[in-house]
């Protein structure tokens, strides 16, 4: 387990990225995107609710200063077509805006917080699905911390963080939670 | 089953005859003795210790449903359960099917009764042929059968046509009959399901106002006084009801009333869950008409408690609010809920319970032999009850063939302990006998 | 915990606001290419209907077929229900089908209620005799938020920091209720569910509502009602953000509760006249079907003030929302205390 370079035992855990290494870690994932994808030819950012989003239009944002270029910015809310629905209580719906263009024929790139057990990106690839054709679908998450449970691997990865099961990985962002950091505590499962 | 087995009650104590307890001794179908060290050679004996004895109750309103609607109750199972109540008289109505506006029917009934032997059985004639409420039915005949009827009502309908209630109130004269009248005018309840208030317009059931009982009963009153024939009230439901009736008392007019135990006791906020077993004809009303109804019956405005004992098939129950049937069981669980409503509550003390479910309802029935007082001499109709029986609560088995009770699941004080018909026991440690 | 939704009253402020944000989100599904979510698939909705009501039973199902439900439809007309069959017994034949949900229109007060006692799955009330229809309170209450509130903003969500993020659809109001707005609802309350849904759900959400009628027509208990009462339409009428007229029926002129029907069109009938006098802003609503000149004159129903039309898409969705909440999850999730 990777230690913070100034651990803070803040909230219930341990600080494992702090508003510095977020910031830097987004601006290579921007690079990244658009070395992948040919200058960010025909992309579109769509952010997972709650924090995907956020950091989605962190990075158009940043792609834009770095090219000139207008990236789509958008949200795709997967709540629907999650596959643990009957376990819970019905959960309340985020946001689903998707730029004027639409999918079709896109590079869509999925932007979330955390990849854990890939079942929301599945979810994402089915709501997806229904709303059109993209050419290609990439994943970009600021944290992937293990425990794959169905084959989906991200393509952008902001920071590699090896965790044990129960460990829960907290992701705080400005626009969200007023801070932006990492942390990881003790206790809890899988999302 | 003989009448010439004697019995001595020891160790029970007789409301307003003294605080002390007593001994009572039962033979020949009498009250031969009453005091404190009775003694007798061959008498069954029975411990009455805590108990109280009050006479044979009477109830001026009962369903036996027999004739026409055995499903849901026959004489036998009606009067089963009149005992194990604490009965030993009851007024069956004439809503049977045929009709009971014959004598031959009315002499059925009383037969019936008299071969099921639990209780004494009175058949009620009704007022008009097959409660039609357009022409009198043989009032005098059936006064004259076997039955002696007295007592006449289209309980279940009302007698609307003024002219016709005068008439009948006018004839019945002739042998000291009374006309018992079910006070519902019935325009102005047309499709009525509940208390017209609060409960029926947030639950989106057509109203029933309290007008339409009280209208017909201030119509009777004035017709009763005019003609100077006696009339009684049945199941009066509402506050105004029991102020008119208590104005019309105060002018001296021969008018008596009745009114349920469930009405003294529940409200029409029993029916936010429409459950129909809370569904009868009158209604349940509200807080404040309960509270009128407790204090008429405690200072004798309402002259008495009657069931209205009214048994129904359980699918007639088991439907939507509009389907189901009206009325509702009483006849086991009455002298427990008027413990509840009058007498835990300081209103009746147990004389006043005695004078309110057997003397005056006998006397309003005309019926000479039941509801004597307990003294050397009476007939030997009386009913043993244990006021500190711990609450238990109320089960919907029981000895009447239906189940519809408003009370399943309450706890209620109180229990029957025996009832003696004729100085024979009916019911014994609460069982039949 | 949440099972039924039988009257508007099991809602609190949270539980409405909730259904209507989740119906914002699943508006957007009308424009997409493939109109369906898997959320219910395996869950089986049964429309148990008694009463004739093409209209709503078609809502009902579409709502859950968009949401991948399969649909059953019970009908009364030529089922064992017409020949006399008790709703007990229907309710246990739904059950041995195994019903996620019964969606009852009834028309006695209480089906709903009573069916809720014989059956596992979820009851949904779709209008029993006079008591509540509380779904239609709730696509009216989403109409009105939509026309009315969606110039406010919402709370809740992300904020909005890039222009390059699109809004799908007017966006609505997410997160408000209904706070300040002044709704008068006219006509035959006494014998109206929609009438009595809408009283309690619109206050619920903070609207004050009014109802216009003539004495006859009003329930002698609606002083305990939360609304206010008025006899005169005309002075309520330049006051009002939204006129919701409700259906009356020429029977009820045989059983003396108003003398004529013209008397009553002239008296408590939205013609032109009396839509001119409304504010700017204001819409007129009814839930349908229409008397076209009796209560509402054909010009103002088709005119752009009235959501009759807006109010059957919005059903749909509203539907959706409720049926997703009650049935997409273990149980319809705890809103706490009003937002």
């Amino acid at each position: 387990m990777c230690a913070a370079s100034n651990p803070v035992a803040g909230r219930d855990g341990l600080a494992v990225l702090d508003p510095e290494e977020i910031r830097r870690a987004l601006t290579r994932i921007a690079h990244e995107i658009l070395e992948r994808t040919h200058g960010g030819d025909g992309v579109i950012l769509l952010g997972i609710p709650t924090r995907g989003v956020p950091l989605a239009r962190r990075l158009a944002a940043r792609i834009g200063e770095f090219e000139g270029l207008d990236v789509p910015c958008g949200s795709l809310d997967v709540t629907m077509h999650r596959d643990d629905l009957r376990l819970h209580p019905a959960r309340a719906l985020g946001r689903t805006e998707l730029p004027p263009g639409g999918v079709d024929g896109k590079t869509v790139v999925l932007v979330d917080d955390v990849l854990f057990s890939g079942r929301t990106v599945r979810a994402a690839l089915d709501a997806l699905n229904d709303l059109g054709r993209p050419r290609a679908v990439q994943l970009a998450v600021l944290v992937d911390r293990g425990h794959r449970e169905l084959p989906i691997r991200a393509d952008y990865v902001g920071k590699n963080l090896p965790t044990s099961q129960r460990e829960v990985v907290h992701v705080l962002l400005t626009e969200v939670d007023a801070e932006d950091s990492v942390m990881i505590s003790g206790e809890g499962g899988k999302p | 089953m003989t009448d010439h087995d004697s019995w001595l009650i020891r160790g029970v104590t007789i409301p307003g005859h003294s605080e002390q307890p007593t001994s009572i001794l039962l033979g020949g179908g009498a009250v031969t003795a009453i005091g404190p060290a009775l003694d007798h050679p061959s008498a069954k004996t029975l411990d009455a210790d805590g108990l109280i004895a009050l006479p044979g109750l009477v109830d001026l309103h009962t369903h036996l449903r027999e004739p026409g609607r055995e499903d849901a109750e026959t004489v036998e199972t009606g009067t089963a359960a009149a005992a194990l109540g604490g009965y030993t008289a009851v007024h069956a109505m004439a809503n049977t099917d045929p009709v009971a506006d014959t004598a031959g029917v009315v002499e059925q009934v009383w037969r019936l009764g008299r071969t099921a032997g639990h209780c004494d059985v009175q058949p009620v004639g009704a007022v008009t042929i097959g409660l039609n409420g357009a022409r009198l039915a043989e009032l005098g005949t059936m006064a004259d059968s076997a039955a002696r009827v007295r007592v006449f009502s289209d309980d279940g309908r009302c007698v609307s046509d003024p002219l016709l209630m005068r008439r009948a109130l006018e004839y019945v004269k002739a042998f000291d009959g009374v006309i018992a009248q079910h006070a519902q005018d019935p325009r102005l309840t047309e499709g009525a399901q509940l208390n017209e208030g609060e409960m029926s317009a947030r639950l989106g059931l057509a109203g029933w106002p309290a007008v339409a009982e009280e209208a017909v009963i201030a119509r009777d009153c004035l017709l009763a006084a005019h003609v100077g024939s006696a009339l009684h009230v049945c199941h009066v439901s509402t506050a105004g009801s029991a102020e008119i009736i208590r104005w019309a008392k105060s002018k001296g007019w021969p008018v008596t009333a009745e009114v349920t135990p469930h009405h003294l006791l529940l409200t029409d906020e029993l029916a936010a869950g429409y459950d129909p077993v809370f569904k009868v004809n009158p209604p349940l009303r509200t807080e404040a008409d309960v509270a009128e109804l407790r204090r008429a019956l405690a200072d004798g405005t309402i002259d008495c408690v009657a069931t209205d004992h009214a048994p129904h098939p359980v699918e007639a129950k088991e439907s939507e609010w509009a389907e189901a049937a009206f009325g509702m069981t009483g006849l086991e669980t009455a002298l427990r809920v008027v413990q509840r409503a009058m007498v835990e509550t300081g209103l009746l003390d147990w004389a006043g319970v005695a004078d309110r479910m057997s003397v005056r309802p006998a006397r309003i029935g005309r019926l000479t032999g039941h509801g004597h007082p307990l003294t050397q001499g009476a007939p030997g109709h009386l009913t043993l009850y244990d006021p500190a029986a711990p609450a238990e609560a109320v089960t919907s088995a029981g000895a009447s063939k239906s189940r519809n009770t408003p009370f399943a699941g309450m706890e209620l004080p109180g229990r029957v302990v025996a009832t003696f018909l004729r100085g024979v026991p009916a019911v014994l440690d609460g069982k039949l006998a | 915990m949440k099972r039924h939704l039988i009257s508007a009253a099991d809602l609190s402020r949270g539980d409405a606001v909730l259904i209507l944000d989740t119906a914002e989100e699943l508006a957007s599904l009308a424009d997409r290419p493939i109109k369906k979510l898997p959320t219910l698939r395996g869950r089986t909705v049964v429309n148990l209907f008694y009463e004739d009501s093409t209209r709503t039973r078609i809502s009902f199902e579409a709502a859950a077929k968009r949401l991948s439900a399969d649909v059953i439809n019970f009908s009364a007309k030529g089922s064992s229900v017409a020949k006399g069959e008790s709703l007990k017994d229907t309710a246990l034949t739904l059950e041995a089908m195994g019903a996620d949900a019964v969606i009852i229109r009834h028309g006695a007060s209480g089906a709903a209620h009573r069916l809720a006692g014989w059956v596992q799955g979820s009851v949904l009330n779709a209008g029993d005799g006079t008591h509540e229809h509380p779904t239609q309170a709730l696509l009216d209450a989403f109409t009105i938020r939509r026309r009315l509130m969606a110039s406010r903003g919402g709370l809740g969500g992300i904020r909005v920091s890039s222009p390059r993020v699109s809004t799908v659809g007017a966006g609505g109001a997410r997160g408000a209720g209904l706070d300040g707005l002044r709704v008068t609802i006219v006509g035959d309350v006494l014998h109206s569910r929609v009438a009595r849904s809408n009283v309690l759900l619109l206050s619920t959400l903070g609207a004050e509502v009014t109802l216009a009628a003539p004495p006859t027509l009003l329930p002698l208990a609606v002083g305990s009602w939360p609304c206010a009462v008025s006899y005169d339409l005309d002075s309520e009428l330049p006051k009002s953000d939204v006129v919701m007229m409700l259906r009356v029926q020429q029977e009820r002129m045989t059983a003396a509760y108003f003398p004529s029907v013209r008397e009553y069109s002239r008296r408590y009938g939205l013609d032109a006249a009396r839509m001119a006098r409304l504010p700017g802003h204001a819409i007129v609503m009814h839930p349908g079907p229409m008397n076209r000149g009796v209560e509402i004159a054909a010009e103002v129903a088709d005119s752009v003030r009235s959501t009759i039309v807006e109010q059957v898409a919005n059903g749909v969705t509203t539907r959706m929302a409720v049926l997703y909440l009650l049935l997409g999850g273990t149980e319809f999730p705890a809103t706490g205390v009003a937002q």
